[in-house]
């Protein structure tokens, strides 16, 4: 077992302070410089999860790298320096556009699905990348193993115009997507009717692709063509777990995209031997599990709690409904505030079982939840409702004879099937609801709800 | 003619072997590629082709060597995981598929890179090695097999050719049923998710295999390319898969021929082999793209040129005037 050694991690306690504080000039630098990166991938990377394009960074960054390899090559061949950002840049802008407008080809004018458009446009274009890097290695200006940075990133060694260059960047992508909002959110959600309501919609996805490209090209630098991807993707991932309104997802999404790039450069200044671009997709991929998890809109667990919280009222419901059922079926007066205390009222634990498809087990389960909320009462060998628990067995009864009684006014429901239909829905009925149903069924009630008679012999039904 | 061109290219067994190798690894993806387009899973091998980093890694830290067993299950096995988790957080999360795999590639590839900067002190673990692979050196790393000298590399990768190729044949109608309507083949009793998963497993044994010896964007594009040519030309699986293993040796030979001779025209000596296999992969399928018999971009224009032709003239010649 091989023991790792973090030796020269932490340097001394000031060392962390003076990086915390961004006392440091580079550290200054390099963070803020990721930090814009990270807010103008979240703000793009947002429409683009909702455009159903995640991947589409993927192959765009791969597409860069023949672009930079030619770019050095062209460069060397005609006497200038090679190794100049802006050139390299360029080149990348180049070939990563070409890659983009071949996947849209392939997939408007072939057979071929997006996922084979854009695994075609990645592995064709990275191989041609790889081999146009094999020709700059062989190179008299050989310096060529910077060229290779541009896969790995290398933040660390941003500098001050590179900061400049990613911030005027991000700010050009920031302030396009705040300009073209709107028409930008209709290309994500219907670009059919878009494009019904005359917008340009080839050239809005070109916009949007170009701002794609991009923060691409200036996160090639920064993160690596790899892990540049990750920026587009994650932060509007871990995003929408938040929220279902586009406005408020594309701004966490942009937070979420620059708190984890400044982290996580942060963190790798902290611990230089841990690489800034890897450091940033870990930060980011852990806010994406703890929005997966905790996410308010569409995390894991709260959509658990919400079903079982369901679970539990349905069960409720389908319990007080099939005692007010019951009695009632016995004698209608019996479920009468009043009558309550007569024998009649007495359930058998039997009689209950075979009344809906529950075991004993859940059947007594369900009991002892309810005779805890006062709902029913043991009397015997069997159970009744109690005063709260018949005006809730009322009300539940009545939304449900209410929606059977509409089903079979306005939807033409055979009342013979008309229970299991109207069980899909009543759980669900708010009061608002409710009113409305009572308006167009012409039943009023002013005091205490009188419970409809059911439209269909109760006997007949086993649910 | 042929001699006198490889004469012209300094040919030797070195640049035969680099070949063999490279065609065995093209026609292993190639096979399972075909499947991968079908159930529109094209990206899988790009993913699991990045996410193995940290199995590689984890296996080197534990082992503390770089002999190859260790490492191949270590990666295998973390290349099952990728897809495991994409399917995990594309249900759990509803997040859309193509994200759900973003995540999950990029977070893994990044967990390895820092992995392997740890284990670099003690080991030439390079990325970039990984990466690209090295298919021109695996003739140098041989094996005696029948008083042969023959490249470790291709003798893994037949091994793994002949695994694709018995479980491909095995479970054909499973895979095919299953790639064009799982519904369908769930209700006919076949386990469309054992399909998947075996699938996956095939893919990442693949993958890890043809890492070593000649680098993963062979694996990527042989994965996807051969395969999508192939759907272009033809509407029939069995057609379909002949076509793709014969566009993914082509491609490996040319791509080869290629990245001695496209160089030599500029002065440079010669390039990455692997890079330029899958170029030429696609140049295939730029052929096929313009030129499929069913719905090519040029075959189209071509067709529509036909119909508003007089009947009397010949279709070629309407294009030409249309051109």
């Amino acid at each position: 077992m091989t023991v790792v050694h973090f030796d020269p991690l932490f340097a001394t306690t000031t060392d962390v302070l003076r990086v915390l504080t961004l006392a440091d000039y580079n550290t200054r630098v390099v963070v803020i410089g990721t930090m814009l990166l990270g807010l103008a991938a979240g703000v793009v990377g947002s429409f683009m999860l909702l455009r159903k394009r995640a991947l589409m960074g993927d192959a765009l960054s791969h597409a860069t790298l023949p672009g930079i390899g030619l770019a050095f090559i062209i460069a060397e061949a005609s006497g200038m320096t090679g190794k100049s950002l802006p050139v390299l840049l360029a080149g990348a802008t180049v070939t990563g556009s070409v890659g983009v407008a071949t996947v849209i080809f392939l997939r408007r004018f072939t057979r071929l699905k997006e996922d084979t458009a854009l695994g075609v446009v990645l592995s064709v274009f990275f191989g041609a990348g790889v081999a146009a890097l094999g020709v700059v290695q062989q190179m008299q200006s050989g310096s060529a193993a910077g060229l290779e940075s541009f896969i790995y990133g290398k933040a660390a060694s941003m500098v001050v115009t590179d900061a400049r260059l990613i911030g005027a960047a991000g700010l050009i992508v920031a302030v396009m997507c705040a300009v073209f909002y709107k028409e930008f959110k209709l290309l994500c959600f219907d670009p059919a009717y878009a494009a019904g309501q005359g917008w340009p919609v080839t050239v809005l996805d070109f916009l949007l692709m170009s701002l794609v490209v991009t923060v691409t090209v200036i996160g090639l630098q920064a993160v690596g063509l790899i892990l540049v991807i990750a920026l587009l993707i994650i932060p509007a991932a871990a995003a929408r777990f938040w929220t279902e309104r586009m406005s408020v997802m594309t701004i966490t999404s942009a937070l979420i995209g620059g708190a984890s790039c400044a982290t996580g450069a942060a963190l790798s200044g902290v611990l230089p031997r841990l690489p800034s671009g890897a450091m940033i997709v870990l930060v980011a991929t852990a806010v994406f599990i703890f929005s997966m998890t905790f996410g308010r809109a569409r995390g894991v667990l709260p959509r658990v709690l919400a079903r079982r919280r369901l679970t539990v009222k349905v069960a409720r419901q389908h319990l007080l409904r099939a005692m007010y059922e019951m009695t009632e079926e016995r004698e209608p007066a019996l479920v009468e505030p009043h009558a309550l205390d007569q024998p009649g009222t007495r359930l058998s634990m039997t009689d209950l079982t075979r009344r809906r498809s529950w075991s004993t087990h859940q059947l007594r389960v369900q009991l002892s939840d309810a005779q805890e909320d006062d709902l029913v009462e043991p009397i015997g060998d069997g159970w009744r409702l109690t005063e709260a628990g018949l005006t809730q067995a009322r009300r539940v009864t009545r939304n449900h004879r209410l929606w059977e009684t509409y089903l079979i006014t306005y939807a033409d429901v055979a009342p013979s099937h008309v229970d299991r239909d109207a069980d899909q829905v009543e759980h669900v009925l708010g009061p608002a609801m409710t009113r409305e149903l009572e308006a167009i069924l012409g039943e009023r009630d002013p005091g205490g709800p009188p419970v409809l008679r059911s439209p269909h012999a109760l006997s007949e039904v086993r649910t | 003619m042929m001699t006198l061109n490889l004469a012209a290219l300094n040919w030797s067994m070195l640049d035969t072997w680099i070949v063999v190798t490279g065609i065995l690894c093209a026609v292993s993806c190639a096979l399972l590629g075909n499947f991968l387009v079908l159930r529109r899973m094209s990206m899988m091998g790009d993913a699991i082709s990045h996410a193995v980093l940290p199995g590689l890694a984890v296996a080197f830290l534990i082992t503390g060597s770089r002999s190859s067993w260790p490492m191949f299950v270590g990666a295998a096995v973390v290349g099952v995981l990728t897809a495991f988790f994409t399917e995990w957080v594309r249900g759990a999360g509803k997040v859309d598929e193509g994200a759900s795999m973003g995540v999950v590639f990029t977070a893994l590839f990044a967990v390895g890179l820092v992995l392997i900067v740890q284990a670099a002190d003690k080991v030439d673990l390079d990325p970039g090695c990984v990466l690209y692979g090295a298919i021109e050196l695996t003739p140098l790393d041989t094996v005696t097999l029948a008083g042969q000298d023959v490249p470790r590399a291709a003798v893994m990768l037949a091994c793994v050719l002949a695994l694709n190729t018995v479980l491909v044949l095995l479970f054909y109608k499973e895979l095919k049923l299953s790639s064009f309507d799982p519904a369908l083949a769930t209700a006919l009793g076949i386990n469309a998710r054992l399909m998947h998963y075996l699938l996956m497993t095939l893919v990442a044994i693949t993958t890890v295999a043809s890492f070593e010896s000649v680098g993963s964007i062979l694996v990527v594009a042989m994965l996807v390319v051969p395969a999508a040519a192939a759907h272009l030309l033809t509407a029939r699986l069995p057609a379909m898969i002949g076509l793709s293993l014969l566009i993914a040796a082509s491609s490996a030979l040319f791509g080869h021929l290629g990245a001695i001779a496209v160089p030599a025209l500029f002065g440079y000596s010669s390039t990455s082999t692997a890079g330029m296999m899958a170029v030429a992969s696609g140049a295939v399928l730029c052929g096929a793209v313009l030129f499929g018999p069913r719905d090519g971009v040029v075959t189209r224009l071509f067709r529509r040129g036909r119909l508003v032709t007089p009947p009397r003239e010949s279709g070629l010649s309407t294009v030409e005037k249309s051109v």
